[in-house]
């Protein structure tokens, strides 16, 4: 066994982790800093924040009048009154100072004319409280999150960060209800770590893989979420799982929501802009889950393009010089994978897995909270997309992922820093590494016939055709079922691979194992909430019902159950209203 | 659906001595990736086959190797636009570890050598630093570079000299070279001017060739050359 120890671990070296790993080993005036270390199952630059297209939000208001309440606003109603609004108006407040804190960094952000940073206009992104559409989106190209990634890494480089990259982080560390560090598995050796801390923050990123049609990472397998659920931890609103409107037909690779930011529109098989008829003041720019649910839709009732699920996303009234300039990595892709010049063609496209608003619950700072009545475990943060502040609600706006990555994987690492310094370190379980030394025997002595990815085709199939976009309860009870009838087969895996070194379908197998747990998790809650909000539509629930479902779920594990327990949400400035665009 | 034929370079230090050829026929679309065909293959043919991959869509780097003997990634191949068998191996000139992941440590250390953070002329203001379109567009070129390893594994010279910093890292020292923002140019341009460093370049163009990301490398390496003999940028 190696034992490393710090004052603090940040898995997942994303957006946030890396954002948080730079507040938390600052040093202060007097040189001294926390000791932490980032441990990533990938080299850092290959995180998929690097993925994000479109740009982050923030009310600099460089072209015309912004404000953050306005953003606030938007966020609010953007994600169907589920949003915690205390934690909401500290994002979108301090979005402001952090965007520009990035350019300080060095973020290559394109730019205005006169040189301030350029924004353009995005999905329910409003001016005056729902008027019309705003540019708000701050861009660097249509490779904002790549460049985010890049920078905050560059950061890390200049600050001396400490990092163990390919280190596969599979447990949580606890002693009598306090955080003391992470197990790991170093890919490359198949050796045990045990990682002794004070505090660690978790920043793994989402679970799309879940789906079979998905913009999220091959490696996007919830592990941060599954790992401290299986610690006793709640999950909170996990049955909000956001599909993006145009994902590239077949494959789910996104194209970017700043394509109808710069002017582009969805068309059905007759040619019609079929969005006037289901936002009418905002259009092809109405949020994510309402454009999706617009699709679906269109082509439940034949009008998909030939008949068939997609529908097209037409750029080519658009100069070419424009398509060129602001989007070209997605012309890239549409050339790549389809072989369409989107200056000429219009894209053909259909929703895609895209983004979780659930994860492990945390107050604004970025604590873990373990219960309804807000009860924070010492030592345990998360941010970005694993974590539920919430500020996202029942269905994220576009640009506030890279917003609420920065926002509080920097209030994170602040809180972080400041517990660190002056915890005491807690000691060690006995045997910290036994519970993953079991589930690695367990696998490896495997007899069965089974394949991991047999079994996972087969949940990103069944999740894809009855947890996806529309839910009935009929469907998600079968889907329960068929999750059951995985697990059993997931205990009949036969890895082939027997070696130590880079073994990586035994990764695989415990990615698997986290997908299968928030699967469950995610239709669990689904199935209970009787109204459709947000990402989560009921067709057997139609309408939201705030009398009784305005409050956020906590998903326990409870054995191979799950419970379920709510909790209030947070309401300072807007009152729910009907939501129209 | 139809069977494609791909051959893989297989290696596993705890097994073999030396690297050897497989080979695999999966069923397929045409407009799979190559990199849809190694995972159908490490699915449904040989669990062990080991990479590295992650978006799978061209943005994070992860899955360079050689295709056909070319270096690109696997995620931005289709299978119907190469030849069968497909030749799939590492890339030239890491240590292979297994199969095609290769030992990026030499590649990420040469990468932190060229200090690749903005370095500030003076203290921040309190918005944004103003930088003019045409200032930004300078490195627009370089900004895009993943990291991959296309490039400096494609370079002949990067082959013949191994200490050599190699193209990547010079891709990187130019984006900040040329950002009018940053106040370490000296210190860059004398790190390029070094023995490992830009005039190893033999301008090859292999490096655009195999730059996933479409940057003009060579370009990029000239353009620090033609700073170090003006002495400005």
């Amino acid at each position: 066994m190696a034992l490393h120890t710090f004052d603090g671990i940040i898995v997942g070296a994303g957006g946030a982790g890396l954002m948080a790993a730079l507040q938390a080993s600052r040093p202060d005036s007097s040189g001294k800093s926390p000791r932490i270390a980032v441990l990533s199952k990938l080299y850092p630059t290959r995180s998929h924040t690097g993925t994000a297209q479109g740009g982050i939000g923030a009310a600099l208001g460089n072209l015309e009048d912004d404000k953050w309440e306005w953003h606030m606003f938007d966020t609010v109603k953007g994600g169907d009154y589920l949003v915690d609004q205390d934690a909401a108006e500290i994002m979108c407040r301090e979005a402001v100072e952090t965007v520009y804190e990035l350019e300080h960094m060095g973020l290559p952000f394109s730019r205005t004319p006169d040189g301030k940073i350029a924004q353009r206009p995005f999905g329910g992104h409003t001016r005056e409280f729902g008027k019309g559409p705003v540019r708000r989106s701050c861009y660097a190209a249509d490779r904002t999150g790549h460049m985010i990634l890049q920078t905050l890494y560059q950061q890390c480089i200049k600050q001396g960060v400490t990092f163990f990259d390919e280190y596969h982080v599979v447990d949580l560390l606890m002693k009598e209800g306090v955080t003391c560090g992470v197990a790991a598995f170093q890919i490359a050796t198949g050796e045990l770590h045990t990682f002794h801390s004070k505090a660690v923050l978790f920043a793994t990123g989402g679970c799309g893989r879940m789906y079979k049609i998905t913009s999220n990472a091959l490696t996007l397998t919830g592990d941060g979420m599954a790992v401290v659920y299986r610690r006793g931890i709640p999950l909170q609103d996990m049955e909000f799982f956001q599909f993006h409107p145009t994902g590239i037909y077949k494959m789910g690779i996104l194209i970017t929501e700043a394509a109808r930011g710069e002017g582009g529109i969805l068309r059905n098989r007759s040619g019609e802009r079929f969005m006037e008829r289901y936002a009418p003041t905002l259009k092809d720019l109405a949020p994510r889950d309402m454009v999706s649910r617009a699709i679906y839709r269109e082509v439940q009732e034949g009008r998909g393009i030939d008949g068939k699920d997609y529908v097209l996303l037409d750029l080519t009234h658009l100069d070419a010089k424009v398509i060129h300039a602001k989007l070209p990595d997605i012309t890239d892709f549409v050339e790549t994978y389809l072989g369409i010049d989107p200056v000429k063609q219009p894209i053909p496209i259909q929703p895609t897995a895209h983004y979780a608003m659930g994860g492990i619950p945390t107050d604004s700072d970025a604590r873990v909270i373990v219960d309804e009545r807000r009860s924070v475990l010492p030592g345990l943060y998360a941010a970005g997309e694993c974590a539920c502040v919430s500020v996202h609600g029942g269905n994220r706006l576009g640009t506030n992922s890279l917003v609420d990555i920065i926002v509080f994987g920097r209030r994170g690492g602040r809180a972080l820093r400041e517990y660190a310094m002056r915890a005491p370190l807690t000691s060690l379980p006995a045997d910290p590494e036994g519970v993953t030394k079991e589930r690695i025997a367990r696998l490896r002595q495997g007899k069965g016939s089974e394949t991991v990815a047999k079994i996972r085709s087969e949940l990103q199939a069944e999740m894809m055709e009855k947890a996806s976009v529309f839910r009935t309860k009929e469907n998600l009870e079968q889907m329960l079922g068929i999750i059951r009838g995985l697990k059993d087969r997931y205990t009949k895996v036969r890895l082939q691979d027997t070696g130590t070194i880079f073994n990586t379908e035994l990764l695989d197998a415990f990615e698997l194992d986290y997908l299968l747990d928030l699967a469950q998790v995610t239709v669990t809650g689904a199935l209970n909430r009787t109204e459709s909000r947000g990402a989560h539509s009921r067709e057997d629930f139609p309408k939201r019902d705030d009398a009784n479902w305005l409050k956020h779920t906590l998903a326990y594990r409870k054995g191979d159950q799950v419970e379920l327990k709510y909790k209030p949400v947070s309401i300072t400035r807007f009152q729910p209203q009907e939501r129209k665009y | 659906m139809r069977e494609v034929a791909f051959k893989i370079l297989r290696f596993d230090p705890e097994k073999d001595s030396k690297p050897h050829w497989e080979s695999y026929r999966v069923e397929l679309e045409p407009t799979d990736r190559v990199l849809d065909g190694l995972e159908a293959i490490k699915g449904s043919v040989d669990g062990s086959l080991s990479l590295r991959r992650s978006c799978a869509h061209g943005v994070c780097g992860s899955d360079a190797m050689l295709i056909n003997g070319r270096n690109r990634l696997a995620c931005k191949v289709l299978v119907k636009n190469v030849k069968q068998p497909i030749a799939i191996e590492p890339m030239r000139g890491f240590k292979v570890i297994k199969d095609l992941i290769v030992d990026m440590e030499g590649f990420f250390s040469k990468y932190r050598q060229v200090s690749p953070y903005l370095i500030e002329a003076g203290p921040a203001p309190e918005k944004e630093r103003l930088q003019s379109p045409e200032e930004r567009e300078r490195f627009d070129d370089t900004t895009k570079c993943i990291l991959c390893g296309a490039c400096t594994t494609s370079c002949p010279s990067f082959w013949a000299d191994p200490d050599y910093i190699g193209p990547a890292a010079i891709v990187q020292a130019h984006r900040f070279i040329f950002d009018s923002r940053d106040a370490g140019k000296e210190k860059r341009l004398k790190i390029m001017n070094e023995k490992e460093g830009v005039w190893r370049c033999r301008t090859v163009f292999n490096c655009v060739e195999a730059c996933p990301r479409g940057i003009n490398v060579t370009r990029a390496i000239a353009e620090v050359k033609q700073a170090l003999v003006r002495g400005k940028v």
